[in-house]
């Protein structure tokens, strides 16, 4: 490289020519370093972290540290060189001339501002961001730290290795004015392992990082290659004596897990299913569509993992070890109904045999143990039932925390509109040529509307007639959202009136189903109309509509659940009457018998199960109650796909030959996808599999199968009869957004069951926790038998309100500890904000007075 | 493995999976795509490392790309030359910068890069423009393409020297809703 380039070089590569300029007396101050750091054993951690910095700055490049060991000297003459051939090779030398006589003109002041600036990027270039090297700093500190106590442990020993840096030492050393003393010597050694160790770390750490640096492939694979001969080279070294061994033995396991790691991750990404189809989606239809899809695919792993917890510890056991159908009463068709058991419009109602199956939780027999594995069927169903939840919760939260991690944008609305939108609205997944102009066309109108706001960004006319239109819209949306309630509590009330009649319809069985799911059908397009008045920006107006349509199922849902408590409730009193009669024709049987056969041991009444009388069951009511209704959500959507898009697609497609305008352009033309529609569709789904998976074990199955048709289906269904959007606006910014919903709706379906479970007494005859008075005893149960003495009466101690209402005091205060402390870290982040920002803020001010134009950035500054 | 030809050596897929985001599966499934590119071109067997580079023209006709407005300077970013053409490593280094997994930081100084169309390191009026022109086919009139390009420095120039720097487009990029869901490619 020529030499004249190098002033130039010098206003524009900030750092690196820090970093070159201070090569003069970097060997020396190197030297001195090691010195110190090898002198003062005791006091070198002190005096070592003081001069880390310096040293920090000679070796920020990589390839210096690499050189390190094998002469200092060496390594700084070749540095310059080296770097200006890793520098970006794209950035031609006559550009950065012209940057840099640019700059010189501006004369001194502007130039340091100027210098100041540019080195950001050129920094952020070189290696990966200052943040990441002072991380580095940090980390070097620390290992330093550490190298220097693990120096002193073993450092008393010589070694072959040992000699061998000395000698690299020596020439080092030699060159040097000072005299070394062997003492010194040895002890330098030890300064010396420390450093190496320090080294291998760092090389450690740029391995594990090396993916994340803007380099070019081939110095990545260079230096990953050089790192990790070093790493070999050197690794074997570091321990000593004793503990050489057990080094050995770390990094060898370390290698290993790694390695494991690595094809555990081949195996886990090779597993994930649809991979194409979302990418081909995608490309379609863009990344909002997509999301959708990976959403469901979300949603169907999670699922899986449920099924395989109800099905491997609850179904599969009661079906293979557990008591065959008709030899119990629960397990079995009751005379009455044996005529219709298998009509296939009892079977459709989930009544029949199907009511009495492994899908329901009436089937389940309270046997503590069964088979000759001695599986504790009621505690596995209730471990199950809650581990369902808990599962899901965590799984949940802890995705909603990676999300927020990778997340981002916490910026203002309106602070960047134009900024963002030229830089961050393109979506790069786009790859196909109709989906293309489309976005090109939205991308235009939003550029354009964005213009017209700025334009006239105060033209409110007739305030008063948009205010009381919106208060009317609410209004009328509010009274849309009564009114679907009262009509489902209506219809749960009639159906309980249905329920004792025989003569039904099949509408009048099916009423409560159809009126759900059409009120689900309904009401969106209606709130749609209706917000049509208030004539909000299309974003706002999205999370509008969203919320409402969160009501309107949210209500929807709880309505129906509080008329279902109703039920159980008539169901309760009822079921008590009939174990009361039940009990007294026992007494009264068994004292006939003991009278008559004058025995004491009475054996139970010879019946048949099917004739004898059983209690409602409530739990299997619930159950079928919600299996009907998933069901019939299924159907309704799939019809609705079949009608509403494909009918309409093919309509559209085959009649635009001919009809007098055109079909495709005009008014019904083809649909889109309805993405927060069909989210919140799958949320709410998923919320009535966790409130109905505890009373139906079936239930999880079906929703698997759901899930797994759909994806194919509705893969299908996008691909063949909707366009892409023509406008898209995301209602929200992150992702986390779903997971949100989802995490509310989970919390919401786990409250009725929570409360069942703890309240609520188990039917008497049917059901795993019959004859208990409440679900959770058959914990008791297992820890009164199956657990050892002393933990019962530890557990009676952990169960005492003495113990739990101050463990509760602790939570909140430690809630509120980690929640005060959590705002402080954020107004320290907010205080370290603004003063970065002070940073740049003197050039500004300098310029503000020139340049009035300035003067709302300097606002937002302040 | 059990193909009679090895593309790669398990060194070298290591190498890369330590260099990039992808999985072993996925580096195979790169390479196939880019020999899809130009078969006559790029040998099965990289084992030696051969040095080809496939033309820009070639590489832009990927359905990936082929939609894309900045198609041309996301190529011309990753290649070593800074003419579009990539060697296979530029090709692997520039799916993994634009894949899910990698992180913010990164894909903003690719980001910036890109958007930096006459590469001077800071993003001014005229690729503040070219970028305008591209995004919108050039359906904007003159006047509006201007104001937006003054808004927008407006808005993301901290220093107040009428072009954006890295450590401005950094700021606004950081705070931006989209930009991580719209700034990646799956391959």
């Amino acid at each position: 490289m020529p030499r004249k380039n190098d002033a130039a070089k010098m206003d524009e590569v900030g750092i690196e020519i820090d970093g070159e300029v201070s090569d003069s007396d970097d060997g020396v101050a190197q030297r001195r370093n090691n010195r110190r750091q090898a002198a003062g054993r005791g006091g070198a951690k002190g005096r070592g972290r003081g001069k880390k910095p310096a040293s920090d700055e000679e070796e920020e490049d990589d390839e210096e540290e690499d050189e390190a060991p094998r002469g200092r000297r060496g390594a700084n003459k070749k540095k310059p060189a080296k770097k200006r051939g890793d520098d970006d090779s794209e950035d031609e030398a006559p550009k950065r001339k012209r940057g840099g006589a640019a700059n010189k003109k501006k004369g001194g002041k502007a130039q340091d501002s100027d210098e100041e600036d540019s080195d950001a990027p050129k920094g952020q270039k070189g290696r990966g961001g200052k943040g990441g090297k002072k991380g580095g700093k940090e980390e070097e500190e620390t290992k330093g730290k550490k190298g220097d106590a693990k120096g002193k442990d073993k450092g008393k020993d010589k070694d072959d290795d040992k000699d061998k840096k000395k000698k690299k030492k020596k020439d080092d050393s030699s060159s040097d004015s000072s005299s070394n003393s062997d003492e010194e010597e040895e002890s330098m050694s030890e300064g010396e392992m420390a450093r190496l160790m320090e080294e291998v770390e760092e090389k450690k750490k740029l391995i594990a990082n090396i993916r994340n640096k803007p380099w070019r492939m081939k110095r990545r694979l260079t230096h990953l290659k050089e790192a990790q001969a070093f790493v070999d080279k050197f690794e074997g070294a570091l321990g000593k004596g004793k503990g050489r061994k057990w080094y050995a033995y770390k990094v060898m396991m370390t290698k290993k897990w790694i390695k494991f790691q690595r094809d555990f991750e081949n195996f886990r990404t090779a597993c994930i299913p649809w991979e194409r189809k979302i990418k081909e989606v995608e490309s379609h239809f863009g990344s909002s569509v997509a999301s959708y899809f990976i959403f469901l695919r979300w949603m169907y792993g999670m699922n899986l993992v449920l099924f395989g917890f109800t099905f491997g510890l609850v179904v599969i056991p009661e079906v293979l070890m557990g008591l065959p159908y008709g030899s119990i009463p629960r397990k079995t068709v009751p005379r009455e109904e044996q005529d219709t058991a298998q009509d296939y419009s009892v079977l459709m109602d989930f009544n029949g045999y199907c009511k009495y199956s492994v899908l329901f939780y009436g089937f389940y027999n309270n046997e503590r143990t069964i088979g000759l594995l001695k599986f504790r069927l009621p505690l596995s169903y209730l471990m199950v039932g809650i581990g369902t939840f808990g599962y899901s919760l965590m799984l949940v939260i802890r995705t909603m925390a990676k999300n927020a991690d990778v997340g981002g944008g916490d910026g203002e609305e309106g602070e960047f509109t134009f900024a963002w939108k030229m830089f961050t609205s393109w979506d790069y997944l786009i790859g196909n040529a109709e989906t293309a102009d489309n976005k090109y066309a939205s991308i235009t109108t939003s550029f354009k509307e964005s213009i017209v706001d700025e334009q006239e960004n105060q033209k409110d006319e007739n305030i008063h007639l948009r205010r009381f239109l919106r208060v009317l819209a609410n209004f009328l949306i509010t009274c849309s959202l009564g009114g679907s309630g009262y009509l489902i509590y209506f219809v749960v009330k009639r159906s309980q009136e249905f329920a004792t009649r025989d003569d039904l319809s099949w509408y009048e069985k099916n009423e409560l189903e159809i009126i759900m799911s059409l009120l689900g059908l309904v009401c969106p397009p209606l709130f749609e109309t209706i917000a049509e008045l208030e004539d909000y920006h299309p974003r706002i107006g999205l999370k509008w509509q969203l919320g409402r349509i969160f009501a309107l199922f949210l209500g929807n849902l709880y309505t129906f659940l509080f008329a279902l408590f109703d039920e159980v409730n008539t169901k309760l009193e009822e079921e008590q009457a009939i174990k009361n009669a039940s009990i007294y024709a026992m007494k009264e049987y068994y004292a006939n018998y003991s009278r008559l056969v004058n025995d004491s041991e009475a054996t139970p009444p010879p019946m048949n199960p099917a004739d004898v009388i059983r209690g409602p069951c409530w739990e299997t009511a619930v159950g079928i109650e919600f299996v009907k209704l998933t069901v019939s959500d299924i159907q309704v959507s799939y019809l609705t796909i079949l009608i509403g898009d494909f009918a309409r697609a093919v309509i559209v497609r085959f009649l635009n030959y001919c009809w007098c305008w055109d079909l495709e352009a005009g008014f019904p033309s083809y649909g889109e996808f309805d993405i927060s529609g069909n989210v919140l569709g799958l949320v709410f789904n998923q919320g009535m599999i966790w409130m109905g998976a505890f009373y139906a074990p079936g239930l999880v199955g079906i929703n698997v199968l759901r899930l797994l048709s759909s994806m194919y289906y509705q893969c299908w269904a996008v691909m063949a009869t909707n366009v892409p959007h023509e406008r898209v606006f995301k209602a929200s910014k992150s992702n986390n957004f779903y997971m949100g919903l989802l995490l509310l709706v989970l919390f919401l379906s786990l409250l009725p069951v929570v409360y069942t479970i703890m309240t609520l007494p188990p039917s008497f005859d049917c059901g795993p926790f019959s004859g208990k008075s409440k679900m959770f005893d058959v914990v008791m149960e297992t820890i009164d038998l199956d657990l050892p003495a002393f933990m019962g009466t530890l557990f009676s101690y952990a169960a005492n309100p003495g113990l739990i209402i101050p463990a509760v005091l602790l939570m909140v205060l430690a809630i509120y500890y980690l929640n005060s402390v959590s705002e402080a870290y954020k107004n320290s982040n907010m205080e370290l904000k603004k003063k970065m920002q002070m940073v740049i803020c003197p050039k500004q001010a300098k310029n503000v007075q020139n340049d009035s134009n300035d003067f709302q950035a300097e606002l937002k500054i302040v | 493995m059990g193909n009679k030809q090895t593309t790669f050596t398990d060194e070298q897929l290591e190498a890369f999976q330590d260099c990039t985001f992808f999985t072993r599966k996925e580096i195979l499934r790169l390479h196939s795509r880019y020999r899809e590119l130009a078969p006559h071109l790029v040998p099965l067997d990289y084992t030696n490392n051969p040095d080809i580079r496939v033309p820009l023209a070639l590489i832009v006709t990927m359905p990936e790309l082929k939609e894309n407005p900045f198609r041309d300077r996301i190529v011309e970013t990753f290649s070593e030359d800074g003419q579009g053409n990539l060697s296979f490593n530029d090709f692997v280094d520039m799916f993994s910068a634009l894949c899910e997994t990698s992180p913010r930081e990164l894909k903003t100084i690719y980001a910036f890069k890109i958007y930096d169309f006459n590469r001077d390191n800071f993003i001014c009026k005229d690729d503040l423009q070219q970028t305008l022109t591209l995004l919108t086919k050039g359906e904007l009139t003159e006047d509006e393409v201007l104001l937006v390009c003054d808004k927008a420095l407006e808005e993301a120039d901290l220093d107040g020297d009428s072009k954006l720097s890295f450590s401005d487009f950094q700021n606004m990029i950081s705070k931006a809703p989209d930009f991580l869901s719209n700034f990646h490619i799956r391959i």
